[in-house]
């Protein structure tokens, strides 16, 4: 599905990735881990192409990236931080990205399933940080792409919500699409990630599934594992 | 690109700043045309502004635009656009809004006034269509500078400090460089002097229709054909074009190169 | 009714004895205006028919009245001089000459006037000239209502349209001069007067006065000339409501003054001149209710130059009001209005509160590095000249209008 080979990536005089080589097969949930300032969010970019490595191949669905921006129909991404034209409306707003990528009508369950019928018509520069969230979501589920990258998808959300992403989630991976989720919450990523990618310094320091990481950490559970790596590192 | 264009332009058309930038200009028009009741001085008066004006608004709205947008650029970056059609289509967005709104603001008590059975509407689109070409360069400088630069008050200060330093500081410059070699033919230098900076070319653009007598006071010969005949105008017009085309080219080569 | 037919007859007769016409056509006996000069007695008349008349050195010695009817065409064929009046009491009407000779040994002209009196030239027309009308010597005379268009490109080979040489109490009226040296050119004319015409594209001066004094010009128009109007060595003329404009060049003025004094210039419009007014040398002129628009330099003073006022005229919109090169004024400027005033009113009595300074720093940056020409109207220039007008350093700092006008002048 994604294939990353000898990727190195510098910024300024810091070396983020240095010689980072992954391979992620198709379907199945994969949480990126790894301390602040470790690469997850520079390699999530290097995939969608929006940071430009030094060094190195990224390839998806077995295709170059580089000087290409066709590969991304393929891809759903959730970013971050969601900041959107605050003098748009969210109706506008999710037709415009529909005209951007292709007509589609899951919008429609989605709005529903968050709840977003009132807000509709409301400006995006008045709505909370929870509920720009959720638009942020239906931007990113409506398109039944492939691969799915979602970076930190729980924040701000509240419970009821949370519970809805982590099914829409579930529901996504039984489609087969191959998802790749980046946050702090280690209970959320242990309750749906099926495989562990856990960077340090640049490199993919392990990867494979909670179990497997426990065992090679020799601890009970995944939150005391993924501390143990750390202190290991830092002592 | 289009579809960006269309998005950015819609985005801008409804904000706050717009309607501010363009009741500015409405109000000007007004108070130059009917409260003064001279079209000639208010001509000369709408040229001074803007020389002036128009750069500072448009650089410093369009790196405000640039950084306030940048979240949402990001989640454009991810979809399956090209890097220059964002960007072009956010720039040309932002540039078309700017330009409508001088031209609205100005245009509409001017028409009110009765432009068109009036002489100086030759010199009144002049300066329109000048406003315009400012409009279009200053913006492309200002993306430019907020693509260099992550810091947003860091590209805040080089835009007020480009806009300053081609407003103002160059012209002083000039003129010492000017004087400095007054025993040498200086007609071609300063003509040159001119063609490099954008406000400098504007001006001269505009002189050459309110103060041709003053211009054709002076005896070099490269003068008298720069002023004195179409040249000036063909030539003024191709480095302001030169002007728009470079910036765009530059910002699109950045920004394809640039991590997000 | 018999007597009175005698009677009729006799005073006929006697009118004819003192007075004949004699016609001038192709078909008649009289088939040449020499010949009509030949026969013609004292205060008859000449008319001559439309047609076309090859004829030169026509010299009118005695006072008779030459009419042409319908524009009869007098080719000089580029022989020489076509007609030369030496008589007093001439008039000469009607006609349309042309092909003057050239030469550059004598002054060849279409109508020459040589030491007479009460000569009348009227609705002439002349083409192809060198000299149009050449006055000599000669006094109490007009020039009305004539057509002088030449074909001159170079000063050097060309003529004057209206030339007027040691000649007194002239009217010059209503004529069209282009395409000339000089349209109206005076020299040691005095106590002549020069009203309604029009001279425009002519090769150097539109109007030209040297040593002639005592000489009034108004309601003209002067336009489009190689260097506008030059008005040298000359004292007490009154130039009255004229209107100069679009004299554009480096070496182009709406008007010329050198060497003047005592003069009055009252009503005129500068307007769209490289410079308006440019003085040289001249003393004690009242410049008064002038307009001044769109001039390249309204006024430019070069030196030497006293007791000269300047109330209530119009400067519009020039890129430079005044231009000086020294900075001692001994000149005043008093409720003029400038548009490029800035000041306010407080006190609504239609006079600023702050004084005028006409002359700007930049205008003598100008003077000095003339390519600097290019920053005009720059926000620098602007910085630079409002310094120099809180505190004159380059500029003359008395030369103040005190009491600004807030409103256009109008008369």
């Amino acid at each position: 599905m994604v294939t990353i080979k000898g990727l190195y990536k510098k910024f300024g005089k810091q070396q983020v990735l240095s010689g980072l080589d992954l391979s992620i097969s198709e379907g199945g949930i994969f949480a990126i881990l790894g301390p602040n300032g470790s690469g997850k969010t520079t390699l999530i970019k290097s995939v969608l192409g929006m940071v430009i490595p030094d060094k190195g191949e990224i390839s998806v669905l077995g295709k170059n990236i580089k000087k290409n921006s066709e590969y991304r129909h393929k891809i759903d991404y959730l970013p971050q931080i969601a900041n959107f034209p605050s003098n748009l409306k969210v109706k506008e707003l999710i037709k415009m990205i529909k005209d951007l990528r292709k007509p589609t009508h899951e919008d429609e369950r989605l709005i529903e399933l968050f709840k977003l019928t009132p807000f509709l018509d409301k400006k995006l520069g008045t709505l909370s940080g929870g509920t720009k969230q959720k638009v942020n979501l239906v931007l990113t589920f409506m398109f039944d792409s492939p691969i799915v990258i979602l970076d930190e998808p729980t924040s701000g959300l509240d419970p009821i919500s949370m519970l809805r992403l982590k099914d829409l989630i579930q529901a996504e991976k039984e489609k087969g699409k191959t998802i790749l989720i980046t946050s702090h919450i280690m209970s959320f990523v242990e309750e749906v990630s099926d495989e562990i990618v856990f960077i340090l310094e640049g490199k993919i320091y392990f990867k494979g599934t909670i179990s497997e990481l426990k065992t090679k950490t020799d601890q009970p559970d995944f939150e005391h594992a993924i501390a143990s790596i750390l202190t290991e590192n830092h002592a | 690109m289009l579809k960006i264009l269309k998005y950015s332009f819609y985005d801008l058309m409804r904000s706050r700043w717009s309607y501010v930038y363009f009741a500015f200009y409405l109000l000007l028009g007004i108070v130059l045309l009917f409260l003064n009741n001279d079209l000639s001085k208010a001509v000369i008066t709408l040229m001074n502004v803007i020389i002036i004006l128009v750069p500072l608004i448009g650089t410093i709205f369009g790196v405000m635009y640039y950084y306030n947008n940048k979240e949402f650029t990001e989640l454009l970056l991810a979809q399956p656009l090209k890097r220059s059609s964002i960007f072009l289509g956010q720039y040309l967005g932002v540039a078309i809004s700017l330009s409508m709104s001088l031209i609205l603001g100005l245009g509409l008590p001017f028409v009110f006034y009765g432009l068109f059975e009036s002489s100086a509407i030759w010199d009144f689109s002049l300066l329109l269509i000048t406003g315009t070409f400012l409009t279009l360069i200053f913006t492309a400088l200002a993306f430019n500078i907020a693509l260099s630069n992550e810091n947003k008050i860091k590209g805040f200060g080089y835009a007020i400090l480009l806009w300053l330093f081609l407003g103002v500081i160059y012209d002083g410059i000039f003129l010492m460089v000017l004087i400095g070699f007054e025993d040498y033919p200086l007609d071609k230098v300063s003509l040159i002097g001119t063609m490099l900076n954008p406000i400098d070319l504007s001006r001269t653009l505009i002189l050459l229709k309110l103060d041709i007598s003053a211009l054709l006071g002076y005896t070099g010969a490269i003068f008298k054909q720069f002023f004195g005949t179409n040249y000036g105008l063909i030539v003024s017009f191709i480095a302001l074009s030169l002007w728009v085309i470079l910036p765009v080219l530059r910002m699109t080569i950045t920004s394809k190169k640039k991590d997000f | 009714m018999k007597k009175l037919v005698v009677f009729l007859t006799v005073i006929l007769m006697m009118d004819l004895a003192l007075a004949q016409t004699l016609e001038v056509c192709k078909t008649c006996p009289i088939s040449s205006i020499k010949a009509a000069l030949a026969k013609a007695k004292d205060f008859d008349t000449i008319v001559v028919k439309k047609g076309t008349y090859r004829e030169h050195n026509v010299v009118v010695d005695k006072p008779l009245t030459i009419i042409g009817k319908n524009y009869p065409v007098i080719d000089g064929e580029n022989k020489g001089e076509i007609i030369t009046i030496v008589s007093d009491n001439v008039t000469v009407d009607g006609l349309h000459i042309m092909n003057v000779g050239t030469s550059y040994t004598e002054d060849y002209a279409a109508v020459r006037v040589q030491r007479s009196k009460n000569f009348l030239i009227q609705n002439l027309v002349l083409e192809r000239l060198f000299f149009g009308i050449y006055i000599e010597r000669s006094s109490d005379g007009k020039i009305l209502n004539n057509k002088i268009i030449g074909d001159a490109v170079e000063e050097y080979n060309s003529g004057n349209g209206i030339q007027l040489w040691y000649s007194k109490n002239v009217e010059i009226e209503d004529n069209i001069v282009q395409h000339v040296r000089d349209g109206i050119y005076l020299e040691f004319s005095d106590f002549c007067t020069i009203k309604n015409n029009l001279s425009s594209l002519n090769v150097r001066y539109g109007l030209h006065f040297m040593f002639s004094n005592d000489d009034v010009y108004q309601d003209n128009e002067f336009s489009n000339n190689g260097a506008g109007v030059a008005v040298m060595f000359s004292k007490r003329i009154k130039m009255y409501n004229n209107l100069f404009k679009d004299n554009w060049g480096s070496a182009s003025y709406g008007m010329l003054l050198k060497e003047i004094n005592d003069a009055e210039i009252i009503g005129n419009t500068f307007q769209d001149n490289t410079i308006g007014i440019n003085i040289e040398g001249s003393n004690r002129i009242i410049y008064k209710r002038n307009n001044f628009s769109n001039n390249g330099w309204a006024i430019k003073v070069r030196g030497a130059c006293y007791e000269n006022s300047f109330t209530e005229n119009n400067f519009l919109y020039n890129s430079f009001d005044m231009a000086y090169n020294s900075n001692v004024n001994d000149n005043t400027f008093d409720r003029n209005y400038w548009s490029n005033y800035t000041g306010y009113d407080l006190n609504k009595n239609g006079i600023g509160d702050i004084p005028f300074r006409p002359v700007k720093l930049f205008s003598y940056i100008v003077n000095r590095t003339p390519e600097t020409i290019i920053l005009l109207r720059s926000m620098f220039i602007d910085i630079i000249d409002f310094s120099e007008k809180v505190s004159p350093v380059f500029t003359p700092d008395d030369l103040l209008d005190n009491n600004p006008l807030m409103k256009k002048v109008t008369w």
